[in-house]
């Protein structure tokens, strides 16, 4: 277009446009990118008007509550790129850890009883997968039940009262024990789903089975094998961040989950710029995204708003991320770069 | 059924000439027969178009040749071998591939994640795909094949009509392929995007490396470009001959006369 214009009177407005019109496309094209600009003005908001926001202990709350939500959000994204849905996470968190307990009770030592409680949040993606899979009932409703399926699990389990984690010592320190061993966590996870999603098959395969089932089985894509690993992914990921928090609070709480941690995982990814008709989505959108959902929390709990303004806030801002989601996708499909 | 006497295939050649055979293929869908004891061949090099109205049963055919469904019943043999195609890939190491009715194409990813889905290329010794030779390659591939689009990185889905259908038969093209089916390559496509399918279509077969089958409506493109014409008609083959054989207006009158002759059409 109007590339060498540049030194006429309408080279002003016209380079703005331009420069606005660039931005437009770098945004829309990274959908990460308007989620951290919006990560960064908010922390710079609450840096400058909470009290005690900057503090190292304010920090840590923050970088634990990020880990919380991000953990959870990067493999429910893994499950909405698919085009389905996971609601038992807010579940499987809860019953990673207190399978753990379950195994060490029975005198399965430390770290193999956390394998063994990451071993059955799987099983539990397995079967989220396979049902929705084979016996195509829509994972809303396969999660739905096994939602509660677990939830009973985990009262029944521990007859409803919390365990004691074992005493601090190298590995529950290193697994959400010591002050910033989640967030460790958290980065450690997102960099590496990063690479999955964007530079393995299975990420590219993951990307396909959402956007076009039927394409991508017609390429020669294993769908159903690809929607059955990252529910498992999914559900596993819930249930390690399950445990990094009970390390965290030193107790196992049959109670901890909630719909409210499949909720800001949703929320999180969504305003990541993962889509919930499947086939976009990215992991550091979901780190981002836990990070906005974080910083409202925090700060405006810091600026003394009351946890029912904060639900306001997050519902709006949820709505405004959606609204920018789908009109990010409009603005994608009518402009052609040519 | 005036044609279903005289015009019934003629048994197929039994030469190495063929590269496929397909021999009364049957395939059942609940309680409908799309298949009904289809037998088809194809020649080396040759273009055969394959007609028949819509719920005949080509894509059928297509999607069993390229192993997406399996047949209930019948013989594939591909270059003299008995084949059990029971999957895609399967097929495609066979040097079978396939450019479907509904492309295929995955809107949200990039040209060349398209051009080598369900086939990407792995950095030696990692879990990695080697998107750099995989950008490369698919530069290269298109530009042979004269398709023209903006950069390999762009979201297919931002692409023409015609862009992604030839980005489909690119992708189908640019591996080992011996035997290339395109379902209905040109179908919702303006003139000018038709006519570079079309020349794109003989420039392929002007290598005779590839021997295609061509699924269309328009029988005008089917007389332009292919070498011999087949009809299916409920399942079955009816009528096989030479283009030079035969006149856009006999197959015209061929389809037209199932529901003259035939039965009522359903509705
Ligand atoms: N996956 C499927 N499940 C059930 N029935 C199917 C399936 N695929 C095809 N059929 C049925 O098989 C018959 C043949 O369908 P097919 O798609 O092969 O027809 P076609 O000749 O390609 O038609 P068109 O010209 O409209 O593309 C139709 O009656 C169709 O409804
Ligand atoms: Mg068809």
């Amino acid at each position: 277009m109007a590339e060498h214009v540049s030194t006429d009177r309408v080279a002003g407005p016209s380079a703005l446009v331009r420069r606005l019109r660039t931005a437009g496309w770098f945004i829309a094209r990274n959908r990460e990118a308007s989620t951290i600009v919006v990560a960064i003005l908010l922390a710079l908001y609450f840096y400058s008007t909470a009290p005690g926001f900057a503090t190292s202990s304010n920090l840590v709350n923050i970088s634990q509550e990020i880990a919380r939500i991000g953990i959870v959000a990067c493999g429910l994204a893994l499950v909405l790129i698919c085009a389905e849905i996971d609601l038992s996470v807010g579940q499987t968190f809860a019953f990673a850890p207190i399978i753990m307990w379950l195994a060490m009770s029975h005198g399965v030592p430390l770290i193999p009883a956390i394998v063994i409680g990451l071993a059955a949040t799987a099983v539990v993606g397995f079967v989220n997968g396979f049902v929705t899979v084979y016996l195509r009932v829509h994972s809303f409703l396969t999660t739905l039940g096994m939602y509660f399926l677990i939830n009973g699990l985990n009262v029944t389990i521990t007859n409803g009262f919390p365990k004691d984690t074992p005493g601090p010592n190298i590995v529950t320190n290193g697994m959400g024990g010591s002050s910033y061993s989640e967030f460790i966590w958290l980065v450690a996870l997102v960099v590496l789903l990063h690479l999955v999603l964007r530079r393995t098959r299975w990420g590219i395969h993951t990307l396909a089975t959402g956007g076009n089932l039927t394409g991508a089985r017609e390429a020669g894509v294993r769908t159903d094998v690809v929607k059955i690993g990252n529910f498992m992914a999914c559900a596993t990921l819930a249930g390690l961040t399950g445990i990094l928090e009970a390390f965290r609070v030193g107790s196992i709480d049959p109670l901890a989950g909630s719909a409210t941690v499949m909720f800001l995982g949703v929320s999180a990814a969504v305003i990541g710029g993962t889509s919930l008709l499947g086939g976009v989505g990215t992991m550091i959108g979901a780190f981002f995204g836990a990070g906005i959902l974080t910083l409202l929390d925090n700060g405006f709990t810091l600026k003394g708003i009351s946890a029912f303004t904060f639900d306001i806030i997050l519902g709006i801002a949820i709505l405004i991320a959606v609204a920018l989601n789908v009109y990010i996708a409009r603005f994608r499909t009518m402009r052609k770069p040519q | 059924m005036s044609v279903s006497q005289e015009a019934a295939p003629a048994p197929p050649l039994e030469t190495d000439e063929d590269v496929l055979r397909v021999e009364n293929i049957v395939k059942r869908f609940g309680s409908v027969v799309a298949l009904d004891g289809t037998t088809l061949h194809l020649r080396r090099g040759e273009v055969l178009g394959l007609i028949g109205d819509n719920g005949a049963g080509k894509s059928t055919l297509i999607k069993i040749i390229t192993g997406f469904h399996r047949p209930d019943g019948g013989r594939i043999v591909v270059e003299g071998r008995d084949v059990q195609l029971r999957s895609v890939p399967q097929a495609r190491a066979l040097g079978i591939e396939t450019v479907y009715q509904d492309l295929a194409l995955v809107d949200s990813l990039s040209v060349f994640h398209n051009m080598f889905l369900g086939k990407e290329l792995r950095l030696a010794g990692s879990p990695l795909v080697a998107n750099r030779s995989m950008k490369e390659r698919a530069r290269r591939y298109l530009e042979d094949m004269k398709v023209n689009v903006t950069s390999v990185d762009v979201e297919v889905g931002l692409l023409s009509g015609g862009q992604r259908q030839a980005i489909a038969i690119a992708r189908a093209v640019y591996s080992n392929v011996k035997i290339l089916l395109l379902d209905e390559p040109l179908a919702a496509m303006g003139a000018r995007e038709a006519k570079q399918i079309l020349d794109l279509i003989r420039r392929l077969k002007e290598r005779r490396e590839v021997s295609m089958i061509i699924i269309s409506h328009t029988y005008a493109q089917i007389m332009d470009v292919c070498d011999r014409v087949d009809l299916l008609r409920r399942g079955r083959i009816v009528f096989d001959k030479r283009v030079e054989d035969t006149s856009l207006e006999e197959l015209t009158e061929l389809v037209v006369s199932e529901y003259r002759g035939g039965e009522e059409p359903p509705g």
